[in-house]
């Protein structure tokens, strides 16, 4: 007879990490499965952590977690060919012990994360890939592992397998994934002195800087880039819509090189050494692309379940989030000696509607279809910016009632006015 | 031109030889494919095509993002698995 757990964790991300974490240390019996060499070695994200979802289940994280800076800037540039507009926000109001944004490296911080998992009695296992769910009739009852002898078996499989999970799909618990639900985001990490870093951003004392950049850039698909600060490097990425890239048949690492050479941003990045090269899928289907998330012995978490609000940039907290609350959904069905079916586990699903995660995918769950039907959010209005405040800011003899006749005149040849007002409401309605 | 090469040099890996976890089921079917998307899109260049219009499959370098799968939806021609348990790309820092 094979040991049963009490509950298996596929993928040793966020969000599988965050439900091992909770289990084990309310005493269950949990085993987690990850197919890298270790947590984290195939995982990308940007990146930006927030503290919120993993304050609520390491508090102290702050003493150890390998957190590189604390955000105390944030950029938000519109960008055109050779030009950008651009708002910032810093504060000091913020420091390493109160900030409630990090900018971390993937790789060491999932290691960091599952070794307290571990710590508090996760049994987990590396290099092993899961390739089936085990079912007994329509329940899921363990998972068959690429190992020798590889099936386990337990009361309840977390699916944490991250955006392509073949687990869901196999199992029909998720359709196939299309082209316009996804971006394909693609990075680098280059590595530049700290001392020069700190320099050129104006750091100190574990400061940070992160940059959002639309516009130009993305050639009028849906998208965005970014640049993140961290210890002594730059993460710097950009994403589109797997949909418009194919339509568009541009290579992703053509974007990133444009971006890296655009005059804003080179920079930058001048003298910095690249030591990396990622790819990654983000599910940016927000609410309609979420799938069925329960069923008769099983839950989805974190990427796998779609969860990702793509217009604040996150994610790996809503994993942790949803990891936690499915967790505690095992545990409080555990207590009441209940079964691991669909009508108890729809518990998870409660939760959820309840917390922060899917009260904002609701609140946008229109964004994308009207940005993707108005393509030119993306594109005249990134330029009438640029165009405009180029021509009002130069001095060159003009005075400036005809300055901002001109620049009126010329808006609105790229954009009537009924046309704005449009525009407005439609984004306003986008986000109530 | 950019050489996609140049940017993999960087990346760890730990290729599981002879035994590719991408595979292209029917090489006819992407002779007739017009767009050929997966030779556009792949981040990592897996995917060439020749003068003859084939398209070949390397997948050593493969971020196994998993968005030749997708692309391929008109005709779902890619058999896509992750890896065995330990290989393929392995990140530094993610």
């Amino acid at each position: 007879m094979k040991e049963k757990y009490d509950c298996i964790i596929v993928g040793a991300g966020p969000g599988g990490t965050a439900a091992a974490y909770t289990l084990a240390s309310n005493g269950l019996n949990v085993i987690q499965l990850e197919r890298g060499e270790y947590p984290g070695s195939k995982n990308v994200q940007g990146a930006v952590l927030y503290a919120n979802s993993l304050e609520k289940i390491i508090p102290d994280f702050r003493m150890d977690a390998p957190l590189e800076r604390f955000l105390a800037e944030q950029r938000v540039w519109i960008i055109d060919k050779d030009a950008y507009v651009g708002t910032t926000h810093r504060t000091a109001a913020l420091n390493w012990d109160n900030a409630d944004r990090y900018t971390i490296l993937r790789a060491p911080f999932d290691r960091w994360f599952s070794k307290k998992a571990q710590e508090a009695g996760v049994l987990l296992i590396c290099e092993t890939t899961v390739l089936d769910l085990i079912k007994e009739k329509e329940r899921v009852v363990g998972v068959r592992t690429d190992r020798e002898d590889g099936e386990l078996y337990g009361e309840v499989v977390i699916l944490a397998d991250g955006v392509n999970s073949m687990l869901a799909r196999k199992a029909g618990f998720r359709k196939e994934i299309v082209a316009k639900e996804v971006a394909l985001g693609v990075k680098e990490t280059i590595f530049i002195p700290q001392e020069i870093l700190e320099n050129r951003f104006g750091l100190v004392d574990n400061q940070g800087v992160a940059i959002e950049m639309l516009g130009a850039i993305t050639r009028g698909m849906l998208g965005t880039a970014f640049l993140y600060t961290n210890k002594e490097s730059i993460s710097i990425g950009i994403g589109c819509l797997l949909a418009d890239l194919k339509k568009e048949k541009i290579p992703p690492f053509e974007l990133l090189e444009s971006l890296k050479n655009h005059p804003a941003v080179k920079p930058l990045i001048v003298g910095g050494e690249v030591k990396e090269y990622s790819a990654h899928l983000i599910p940016e289907g927000g609410y309609h692309a979420m799938p069925q998330i329960y069923g008769e012995g099983w839950m989805i978490v974190g990427d796998a379940a779609m969860l990702v609000n793509s217009i604040h940039r996150e994610g790996s907290n809503l994993a942790m989030e949803s990891g936690r609350l499915a967790a505690e959904t095992v545990i409080e069905i555990k207590k009441k000696n209940a079964r691991f079916n669909k009508m108890n586990l729809v518990l998870y699903k409660e939760k959820l509607e309840k917390s922060f995660v899917l009260k904002d995918l609701r609140k946008y769950k229109n964004f994308h279809a009207v940005i993707g039907k108005n393509r030119h959010f993306l594109t005249t209005y990134p330029e009438i910016m640029n165009v405009s405040l180029f021509s009002l800011l130069q001095v060159d003899g003009v005075d400036k009632r005809t300055k901002e006749r001109e620049t009126i005149k010329n808006i609105l040849k790229k954009r009537s006015v009924s046309g704005i007002l449009q525009d407005a409401i439609q984004l306003w309605r986008a986000t109530r | 031109m950019i050489q996609i090469e140049e940017k993999l040099y960087q990346n760890r890996y730990r290729v599981d030889e002879g035994r590719p976890h991408i595979k292209i089921k029917n090489r006819e079917t992407c002779t007739l494919c017009y767009d050929k998307s997966c030779t556009v899109l792949c981040p990592a260049g897996c995917y060439r095509k020749n003068e003859t219009e084939e398209v070949t499959l390397i997948t050593d370098g493969c971020l196994e993002c998993g968005t030749c799968q997708i692309i391929c939806m008109e005709h779902k021609n890619i058999q896509w698995e992750y890896p065995r348990g330990g290989f393929g790309i392995l990140y530094k820092f993610g």
